[in-house]
């Protein structure tokens, strides 16, 4: 075999509180295209920000092409031979193509820019990837689609011996990304080394030749993309295996009666936004859980977030009670009832510098306006409640929220919806992050809920935690739902992570 | 095609705008009023602004960053003052006050600037404080103004450069031009120029692509630090004193030269040619008004704030417009 | 106690009263003449009302995560309209024609400020931006009124806002002391303070509880103008004149720093009205402490340069984490690297 242009071994990286990377083994081959697979928290983007860069190491070893490489900044792993390529694309959308290109590095003439020479090459460099635009026009008049591929064309004119591309395709339609692949498989021709980073499977086993899968901060294993099934893919990444999971289903699945009977509280139909989720539908009746099982990225935030009108829908209608409405925001959704604790607790959820009780007391005081204000007695009185509730630690209703831990920031946050007394309440990952009892915790709290009469919307990357608290399951795949399966005692991890990898409905 | 063209248009649109603002209010005035006319309107147009027109300069490089800079008039002021200070008081030689009131602008600016990146505080509130020392240091040397007999600095203020036609520029006017053309060759045509351009675009881009954010970031404001202080010296030979009270507001009326030549407040946007054009309606706004006669100083100030207002807002609707 | 949020302003105030009871042994003796108070605090809170007024509207704007440079003009303005319409009235001395030139003069401060409000919140121009407009053109329009001119008018019930007495105490204080405790009232004893907080400190957040913001941001810039136009009359009234040119010169630079001395922070969220008002008390003592002292009173502009870069460098979260890492050489003391926390690449 080859030896390989970039190689990885026991490399570590700590951030304060969080082993980011324990030991990582990882290896390169010149003229593949390599697939980092993970879960979310597994270590992907701290593995391609240490490779390029952004952050610094705590320990292993890197080599490039055999020699030992230290990796000190961007630029410095930019000369090294390793370029990025990231999701948002890194570029100056005032410049033209042709400055993006080359800024940094401009052909001068007696100390000044050679314009004309730079165009020369500018045209040279995106005509090398069959891409046939004005460079002196400004990035932005382009779709993000040539945005990345500009962002490639730079990437490789550096010379770039490993090219990362951090999920490159998560908001390109279904051309702009064959026309990505072709030049992809161009690079890969010319033997340059492709570290691909991205949610959908279909694509990773279309263009990979080989993976590496990390869970938890450590390699999981390497694998040629021929060797592994999807349903093995996604076992490993979600880190059970199918044996596990299966003696855990048997015990796991609920046995409350399904709550078909009452009329349903909301109803969705294909209701879709253009870039985050096709349109799909769903019934959410009173006392009934909903979980929403997927791969990060595969749309399930994004189903979510237009049920609560934090984002707009551009098709499909909604129906709240029976009456047509449109969630034209968040207000309106609260007004009906609707409660959202968002994924991203610290940039979505909390206002850090406020205490405990304000965070709590937040989404009921805004739905009363400023002139009603809840009383210095009843806030206390709420606060204290949900303190001991949900046992939130320190159980201080003074303190500041920022200074707690990720589990009781999360029990503020639901607190923060539960006063609200919503009759539909969505919860975006509510158990991540958090220590093993907590998470006991707020699955019981949800179990409680629905029992008294309140539809929950639940969404998690782990498969038993979504068998064990729901009723009814969608199943989501590259932004699509792809099937919505019945819990009725029949259903087993094993046949979601079916679902998810096949993608096909059951 | 089309809608690359279009795009291109549109980023050009304030500069037009301004343009034919321009054109307008000259030709208006030409019609209007008698002696309006003539190649010394236009001339006069950069004599008496060419302090203003290098301070502007300085401001455009700042505001391309996406920062602001509130000290320029203050630091003018000083440079007016230890001028008149260091040529009266001590009578030592221009040669030796110029290059030292130089370095002061520009070292200041350049701690303002480090200051800006290296805490990460807001630029607007370090270059405030900048303004109070600067205004305070004018005190401290005096609180009265100091007027300057020295003949070199008279002679500089009352040479007059003959240009055919009967015509004439003030030796501060080639000073301006001089320092707007380095900076369009800079802006335009150096590396450095292009970072600015890119720093605006996007700060977390060009740290990406390993461009010296830092340094970028610092000499911008030490530029911007030089071009004020040039300007003080300009000034001082316009006025022949140094006063704390001199240039006030002057940053005001560069933020708005810079604005109104259709450069973008968030910084990433605009054209150094923009500003000259920026500071040419402000001075042809009080041309105007001083041959109009009857309209009183203080329309300069309400025009140049509907002015602002307009650009600003037309700022938006293309900001908001563009594809995402 | 040091962690009160008041402490450090409030040490400041006591600190710099205390100096100037050693240059001027009599400094704190407050006599009465004539059923009127007279000393050197009263001078402070006479002189500094107008400042306390003006802190308090910043105090919310930046509350909101804004900033309004425009308060300076709406000084003159609402000063000069008052001072013109008096002066031109048949009965420059009667109440009913000063009421309605307040009137007239607050009415204009709130257009002016909805003009600010919505240009932030609705157009997106940010803050700095949109109020500078009215900054450069305010001056213009305030003397415009003025036609240039410093108006002077006699007027006794107008001269009761800035320059009268009122219970022994100078009208101003009262006058500023009710704004404040009227502002403290509408922000802490309603929910108005918690949502300005919550928009200053996570807008995004408190998109998602439902608070509308668009209006609250608005309503801030029109409170702001409104204290400033207060502030305004008291400035023309004391001094029974408009000054279209100088009235309120700077002011909105003083604004900003009685906020920041007062522990509010430039990036929005909680915010404290005692501190700024204790802020803005630390700006008139220095400028009176100056005075009194002998050194030229310009110079005081020196000292606010050195007040605004302390207190923003301590506000600094990167200076504090130089500052601690040098300090603190043990192991275990090492701060997250700042530069790469800041980098937010993908995922």
């Amino acid at each position: 075999m080859q030896q390989p242009v970039l190689e990885v071994r026991g490399l570590r990286k700590e951030f304060p509180g969080v082993l980011a990377l324990d030991g990582v083994d990882f290896r390169l081959f010149p003229g593949e295209v390599h697939a980092l697979m993970g879960e979310n928290g597994a270590g992907k983007s701290t593995l391609i920000k240490v490779l390029t860069g952004v952050h610094p190491a705590d320990g292993g070893q890197v080599t490039m092409a055999g020699r030992p490489l230290r990796i000190t900044g961007p630029l410095q792993a930019q000369q090294a031979g390793i370029s990025t390529v990231y999701q948002e694309v890194n570029l100056c959308p005032n410049l033209s193509v042709a400055e993006n290109l080359f800024i940094g590095r401009e052909p001068r003439r007696r100390g000044l820019i050679h314009w004309s020479e730079l165009r020369r090459r500018a045209e040279a460099s995106v005509a090398g990837l069959d891409l046939d635009i004005d460079v002196t026009a400004r990035l932005d008049s382009f779709s993000i689609a040539v945005q990345q591929l500009v962002a490639i064309a730079r990437a490789v004119d550096v010379e770039a011996k490993v090219l990362v591309l951090d999920e490159p395709t998560s908001s390109l339609d279904r051309d702009e990304v064959v026309q990505l692949f072709t030049v992809m498989r161009r690079l890969r021709e010319r033997g340059v080394a492709i570290l691909f980073v991205s949610h959908f499977l279909d694509q990773v086993y279309e263009i990979c030749d080989r993976m590496t899968i990390l869970r938890n901060g450590r390699l999981e294993g390497e694998y040629l993309t021929r060797d592994i099934s999807q349903v093995q893919l996604v076992s490993r990444m979600i880190g059970s295996e199918l044996a596990d999971l299966k003696s855990l289903a048997a015990e796991s699945h609920r046995e409350t009666a399904q709550p078909e009977y009452s009329s349903p509280f909301l109803v969705a139909e294909k209701l879709g936004r253009r870039g985050a989720i096709e349109p799909y539908d769903l019934t959410m009746r009173p006392g009934e859980v909903v979980g929403l099982a997927g791969l990060l990225g595969s749309g399930r935030t994004e189903a979510a977030r237009l049920l609560f009108g934090a984002d707009q829908a551009d098709s499909g209608t909604v129906r709240v009670n029976g009456h047509a409405t449109a969630l034209r925001g968040p207000r309106a959704a609260i007004g009906h009832g609707i409660a959202f604790c968002s994924e991203n607790r610290k940039a979505e959820g909390l206002v850090g510098e406020l205490t405990v009780r304000e965070n709590i007391v937040l989404a009921l005081q805004a739905s009363r306006g400023w002139l009603r204000p809840l009383s210095r007695t009843a806030q206390d009185e709420f606060a204290l409640r949900w303190i001991r509730a949900l046992d939130i630690r320190p159980g201080d209703p003074e303190a500041l929220v920022r200074n707690l831990s990720g589990g009781n920031q999360q029990k503020v946050l639901l607190a923060r919806w539960l006063i609200t007394d919503p009759k539909l309440l969505i919860l975006d990952e509510p158990t991540r992050g958090i220590d093993i009892g907590a998470k006991a915790e707020i699955q019981k709290l949800v179990a409680g809920l629905a029992e008294k009469g309140m539809s929950v919307l639940f969404i998690s990357a782990e498969l038993e935690e979504v068998l064990r608290l729901s009723h009814k399951i969608g199943v989501l795949r590259d932004h699509r739902v792809v099937a919505q399966l019945a819990n009725d005692g029949s259903l087993t991890p094993e046949h979601i992570m079916e679902t998810i990898a096949s993608g096909a409905r059951r | 095609m089309n809608t690359t063209l279009a795009a291109k248009l549109r980023g050009q649109v304030p500069l037009l705008v301004t343009s034919v603002l321009l054109v307008a209010m000259f030709s208006v005035g030409s019609v209007q009023y008698e002696g309006f006319f003539s190649g010394q309107v236009l001339l006069n147009l950069l004599i008496d602004n060419a302090f203003l027109l290098v301070v502007a300069v300085g401001m455009t490089f700042v505001i391309l960053t996406g920062g602001i800079d509130l000290s320029v008039g203050a630091v003018v002021a000083l440079s007016t003052m230890v001028s008149a200070w260091l040529v009266e008081k001590h009578h030592w030689p221009i040669l030796v006050v110029i290059p030292l009131v130089l370095a002061i602008g520009t070292g200041l600016g350049w701690a303002m600037g480090w200051v800006v990146h290296t805490f990460e505080i807001q630029p607007f509130i370090v270059t405030l404080a900048g303004m109070f020392l600067a205004r305070g240091l004018c005190y401290t040397i005096s609180v009265e103004s100091v007027s300057i007999t020295d003949p070199s600095y008279t002679a500089m203020a009352q040479t007059r450069i003959p240009l055919p036609g009967g015509t004439f520029l003030s030796p501060s006017a080639v000073i301006a031009v001089l320092v707007a053309a380095a900076a369009f060759l800079v802006l335009h045509h150096t590396r450095f120029g292009r970072n600015v351009y890119a720093l605006g675009g996007s700060e977390q881009s060009a740290l990406l692509m390993g461009l010296p954010v830092a340094r970028t970031r610092i000499t911008v404001y030490a530029i911007s630090g030089f071009c004020s202080a040039l300007g003080g010296v300009l000034l001082t030979f316009y006025m022949l004193s140094g006063y704390g009270l001199h240039a006030v507001g002057l940053e005001l009326d560069a933020i708005a030269a810079v604005v109104i030549g259709g450069t973008l407040l968030t910084g990433g946007s605009g054209y150094l040619v923009g500003t000259v054009l920026g500071v040419a309606v402000l001075g042809l706004i009080q041309t105007v008004i001083s041959f109009q006669g009857t309209l009183s100083s203080w329309w300069t100030r309400i025009v140049i704030g509907a002015l602002l207002f307009l650009f600003i807002v037309l700022q938006r609707l293309i900001t908001a417009r563009r594809p995402t | 106690m040091t962690k009160h949020r008041l402490f450090w302003p409030a040490a400041v105030l006591v600190a710099m009263l205390l100096a100037n009871l050693f240059f001027t042994p009599d400094f704190f003796a407050v006599h009465t003449k004539e059923g009127h108070l007279y000393g050197s605090l009263i001078d402070i809170l006479h002189f500094g009302a107008p400042l306390i007024l003006v802190s308090l509207g910043m105090t919310l704007v930046i509350a909101t995560g804004g900033i309004d440079l425009s308060v300076g003009s709406t000084v003159a303005i609402a000063g000069a309209l008052a001072c013109l319409y008096i002066s031109e009235a048949s009965d420059p001395g009667s109440v009913s024609t000063v009421l309605v030139a307040v009137a007239l003069a607050l009415a204009v401060a709130l257009v002016l400020g909805a003009v600010n409000g919505l240009l932030v919140s609705r157009i997106g121009v940010q803050p700095i931006v949109a109020t500078l407009i009215l900054m450069v053109a305010g001056r213009g329009v305030a003397q415009l009124i003025t036609d240039g001119q410093i108006i002077t008018i006699t007027s006794d019930p107008y001269r009761l806002i800035g320059g009268g007495y009122w219970l022994t105490v100078p009208f101003s204080v009262l006058l500023a002391g009710a704004m404040v405790g009227l502002t403290l009232l509408l922000t802490r004893s309603t929910a108005l303070g918690l949502l300005l907080e919550s928009v200053g400190g996570n807008p995004v957040a408190s998109r998602l509880v439902g608070i509308r913001a668009h209006r609250l941001t608005t309503l801030v810039y029109v409170a702001s103008a409104v204290c400033a136009a207060v502030a305004g009359l008291m400035i023309s009234s004391n001094v029974s004149a408009a000054d279209g040119n100088n009235a309120g010169l700077w002011i909105e630079l003083d604004a900003i720093l009685a906020v920041v001395i007062g522990g509010t922070s430039l990036n929005g969220g909680r915010f404290s009205i005692g501190g700024t008002v204790l802020g803005a008390l630390v700006i008139q003592t220095l400028s009176t402490t100056v005075y009194t002292i002998g050194i030229p009173p310009e110079t005081t502009l020196v000292f606010k340069a050195a007040v605004v870069i302390t207190v923003c460098l301590i506000q600094s979260p990167q200076f504090r984490a130089k500052a601690t890492r040098r300090r603190t050489t043990a192991p275990g003391g090492q701060q997250p690297k700042p530069a790469s926390a800041d980098l937010k690449v993908g995922t």
